[in-house]
């Protein structure tokens, strides 16, 4: 049998057949009968432009398959089939077709294909899953946010005891919150970045951290911020197999988010702290929140020193004070962000909340044009390199 | 700087098409602009114009860029004008300048007949606004409410590409219509809008629904048959268009399924076989399908009207002229230019309903209708589809297209959705049977209660079986008090 594949399927229950997809595609993979919208899996390059413009969503399906379904198969579908149990090869960030789509979809701001650092190391993936879930035990749970902040963001520790979850930073697991919704469905998984680095929350522990921010009405998130120590948790994955950081100390990696899309950051500088002490690359974090008190790990990282971490702060809602957001920081050090922009040796990530990508990217686009670079190409270049990486949610 | 793949939101005008450097223009957009949005709050969504709600804005126009979503106020919505990328060497395609270079600028022979199309076009962009503007106070969900308003900005939108093209082609004139356009309201005694069906009264969601079906597929037509147009910037205005147009055929297609597949659900689980069991059925607080097929038979027939008479000599000229193509023209195998072409036309001779052919030139507007049908016979497919998964005996058809018409050949008569020509005196004792009644208004009105709870859906519909931006089913599309 071949390796398994990824294979792009358009369900055909959902699609409305207005030929967006069609008409969008750049390498004429995708045609269509008088039944059904489909993809041909030997000419569809994964290069998701379809994605965004589809007003159904049906565009973004996905099956891991020996062999792919041919045109013939997908013309004469009512609906789309199951996902078979296959062994999980290379390439694929998750199994799991819905934690897949929850991946893809963090991933589309970075508009392309994502691809991993070439100096990452191999990530594992899909160790468990639902029904296989991982047992942890919370052996810590902190609120990280200042007691007067309306945020409340958690760190929370999890021991996984002789249970074996390699992970390396910027990699999710999923958690299984107990129960049902009021459909009688279990509840979904919900996936989170891992906030300490491959070798535990403390060295050579069998341990990990997240960062969890309660959201009104959030079931997983208030079942995790409500969490107790002793309390045993349901864990899924590792998933994530392309937001990883580069196994390289000359490399310089750039990091842009806010509130929670920090926990990715926090593993990637305790991992150089810890690992490359004498790295010559060097590693900025612009990271954005409301007030200094909603800022996750906010007291922790004034700790951390310059040398290792060049830090810069926006708040948006300082009362007195004018907005600053993080793309006018980035603007603001225009000079160095300029300087490392063209460098092979400068990764770019970006991880927080989707209404951030579009500063970002204008901000990118303004510092790439004073340097007479066009950021557009920069970026997918960047990213087929595997340097520039988009996580929003 | 712009360089027509990413939008300049330098400007108020978010734009591709360089305003920045070509001040007349925008000085004419900042001025109109403040009229839109008078406009807007006058007329547009009723009572949510404070709201949060979680809409796609376009900031490039390539795919990448497409769908940004995230919680905009409506009247903050970043309306702009975007056109799709110029295609070097692109030529006109047919009619008598076929193989000529498109026109960049507007031929002075065609001004009156191409202001003409854009007028109309853009009449059409505000008046469904108008027309739905009260349902948000009765949306079965807050995705609902949000698929709404979607189009609605979308819509608004529409109507800043045209205006672009009034100000930036047409002068003084442009201007005086671009302002007629704000005006006009649908429904008024005094100034309506230009065209029949975006008059009507948009009373329920399922109106809703079937219009953005049944008139927006009108819509996507005249867009599509625009796009091919050797007026190039018509043409790219149109190309965007249409991805857009897309979204909201998605409205219409789903929200009538979701409505019929709930229809079918409550009758199972009732235990009732026989789908004219009309009073069971209403009893379940689900609307009957014979109701739905009614919807089904006055929104298609009000739509045909919108394709004009079947014989035109306005859209032989339009196509002549290199203005206004047929669906799909470049896909067409033929001389693109129809001077010796016959195209069969359904006319009524001697009191009976009969194919002759005529010139193709003439017969185009009944050419672009034919290809509407046969675009939305395959969507009530896709519903009678749900309803025999559901096991439930019954099949939706759209009428036959001589019924219930005001425009064109069958005008004058009466005739069944099969095709019996009906006299007066029996079309009258019938046509409760074939278009909904005042009863059956009333019994929809009664369903129209707002479910404005997160994850909450009103009786008479299902959830959708994918979210917007694949968000789960309890996620907040709307938050309305903010």
């Amino acid at each position: 049998m071949n390796a398994p594949l990824k294979q792009h399927l358009i369900d055909p229950e959902i699609c409305i057949r207005c030929n967006t997809c069609e008409e969008t595609c750049p390498v004429d993979a995708i045609t269509h009968d008088s039944n059904n919208y489909v993809v041909d899996a030997a000419r569809c390059n994964l290069c998701m432009d379809c994605i965004p413009p589809c007003p159904t969503g049906s565009i973004d399906n996905w099956r891991i398959v020996g062999a792919p379904y041919s045109l013939e198969d997908q013309f004469s579908w009512e609906e789309l089939p199951k996902q078979e149990q296959i062994a999980t090869g290379d390439g694929a960030e998750a199994i799991d077709a819905d934690v897949q789509a929850l991946i893809d979809s963090a991933h589309t701001g970075a508009g392309g294909k994502s691809v991993a650092p070439a100096s990452a190391l191999k990530p594992s993936v899909n160790l468990y899953n639902r029904d296989s879930a991982a047992i942890a035990t919370v052996t810590g749970n902190y609120r990280l946010t200042h007691e007067e902040s309306d945020v409340d963001v958690h760190h929370i520790i999890l021991d996984l005891g002789d249970t074996p979850l390699p992970v390396l930073e910027g990699q999710s697991i999923g958690i299984v919150p107990p129960g049902v919704d009021p459909d009688g469905k279990p509840h979904r998984i919900r996936l989170y970045s891992i906030a300490s680095p491959r070798h535990g929350e403390r060295p050579n522990h069998n341990n990990l951290a997240l960062t969890v921010k309660r959201e009104t009405n959030g079931v997983c998130s208030n079942y995790m911020c409500d969490l107790k120590k002793g309390d045993k948790v349901r864990i899924t994955g590792p998933f994530g197999a392309t937001f990883l950081m580069p196994n390289d100390p000359a490399a310089n990696i750039i990091m842009i988010c806010t509130g929670t899309g920090s926990a990715p950051f926090r593993a990637f500088t305790e991992w150089r702290r810890r690992a490359m002490p004498n790295a010559t690359g060097r590693m900025l974090l612009f990271f954005g929140a409301r007030r200094p008190q909603d800022l996750p790990y906010f007291g922790p990282l004034q700790k951390v020193p310059d040398s290792l971490l060049g830090k810069y702060f926006a708040y948006s809602r300082v009362p007195g004070e004018k907005k600053v957001y993080v793309q006018d920081l980035m603007r603001r050090e225009e000079t160095m962000l300029a300087k490392l922009a063209p460098s092979p040796h400068t990764h770019i990530y970006v991880c927080g909340l989707k209404g951030m990508e579009q500063g970002v990217d204008s901000a990118l686009d303004d510092i790439c044009r004073s340097a007479e670079l066009r950021w557009a190409d920069l970026r997918d270049a960047m990213r087929s390199e595997g340097r520039y990486h988009v996580e929003t949610y | 700087m712009t360089d027509n793949i990413n939008v300049d939101y330098s400007t108020r005008i978010p734009n591709n098409v360089g305003l920045t450097e070509d001040r007349t223009v925008l000085r004419a957009l900042e001025g109109w602009h403040p009229g839109y949005i008078d406009w807007w709050k006058d007329m547009g969504p009723e009572g949510f114009q404070e709201a949060l709600v979680y809409l796609r804005t376009a900031v490039s126009v390539d795919p990448k860029g497409w769908a940004k979503f995230d919680y905009v106020k409506m009247p903050d919505y970043r309306w702009g004008v975007l056109l799709a990328p110029k295609e070097e060497g692109r030529k006109v395609n047919f009619g008598k300048h076929k193989g000529e270079p498109a026109f960049q600028e507007v031929p002075g022979e065609y001004r009156a007949m191409l202001r003409r199309l854009i007028v109309i076009q853009g009449d059409t962009e505000p008046a469904s606004v108008e027309q739905q503007r009260h349902l948000g106070a009765t949306a079965p969900s807050l995705y609902d409410l949000r698929n709404l308003f979607q189009v609605n900005v979308e819509e608004g939108r529409h109507l800043w590409a045209m205006v672009y093209l009034l100000h930036k082609y047409f002068g003084r004139d442009g201007r005086e219509e671009a302002d007629e356009l704000l005006r006009r309201r649908s429904g008024d005694q005094d100034s309506p809008r230009m065209l029949g069906a975006f008059n009507e009264k948009t009373p329920d969601w399922l109106s809703f629904f079937m219009f953005t079906f049944f008139t927006d597929r009108d819509g996507k037509m005249q867009l599509e048959s625009l796009a091919q147009s050797g007026f190039d910037p018509l043409s790219r205005t149109c190309r965007f268009m249409l991805t857009e147009e897309a979204h909201h055929m998605f409205v219409g297609e789903t929200g009538v399924g979701r409505t019929i597949q709930r229809t079918c659900e409550a009758m199972k689980a009732a235990g009732i076989t026989d789908p004219n069991e009309i009073t069971k059925v209403r009893a379940l607080g689900v609307i009957d399908l014979p109701t739905i097929q009614k919807k089904l038979n006055l929104h298609y027939s009000l739509t045909l009207d919108l394709f004009g008479a079947e014989i035109s000599t306005n859209s032989a000229n339009f196509y002549n002229a290199g203005l206004k193509g047929r669906f799909g023209e470049t896909k067409i195998d033929d001389d693109h230019q129809l001077t010796n072409a016959f195209y069969p036309v359904l006319k009524l001779v001697d009191g009976k309903i009969v194919k002759v052919d005529e010139p193709a030139l003439t017969a185009l507007n009944m050419r672009l209708r034919d290809d509407y049908s046969e675009d939305c016979a395959r969507g009530v497919e896709r519903w009678n589809k749900i309803i025999d998964k559901e096991g439930v005996a019954f099949r939706l058809e759209l009428p036959h297209v001589a019924f219930n018409r005001k425009i064109g050949e069958f005008r004058d008569i009466e005739v069944t959705p099969k095709g019996v020509i009906l006299s007066a005196a029996d079309w009258a004792k019938a046509s409760d049977d074939y278009l909904p009644s005042v009863s059956d208004g009333e019994f929809l009105n009664s369903l129209m209660k707002p479910a404005h709870g997160v994850g909450e859906y009103a009786s008479w519909i299902s959830a959708p079986k994918v979210g917007i931006d694949n968000k789960p089913g309890d996620f907040e599309y709307v938050r309305i008090a903010a």
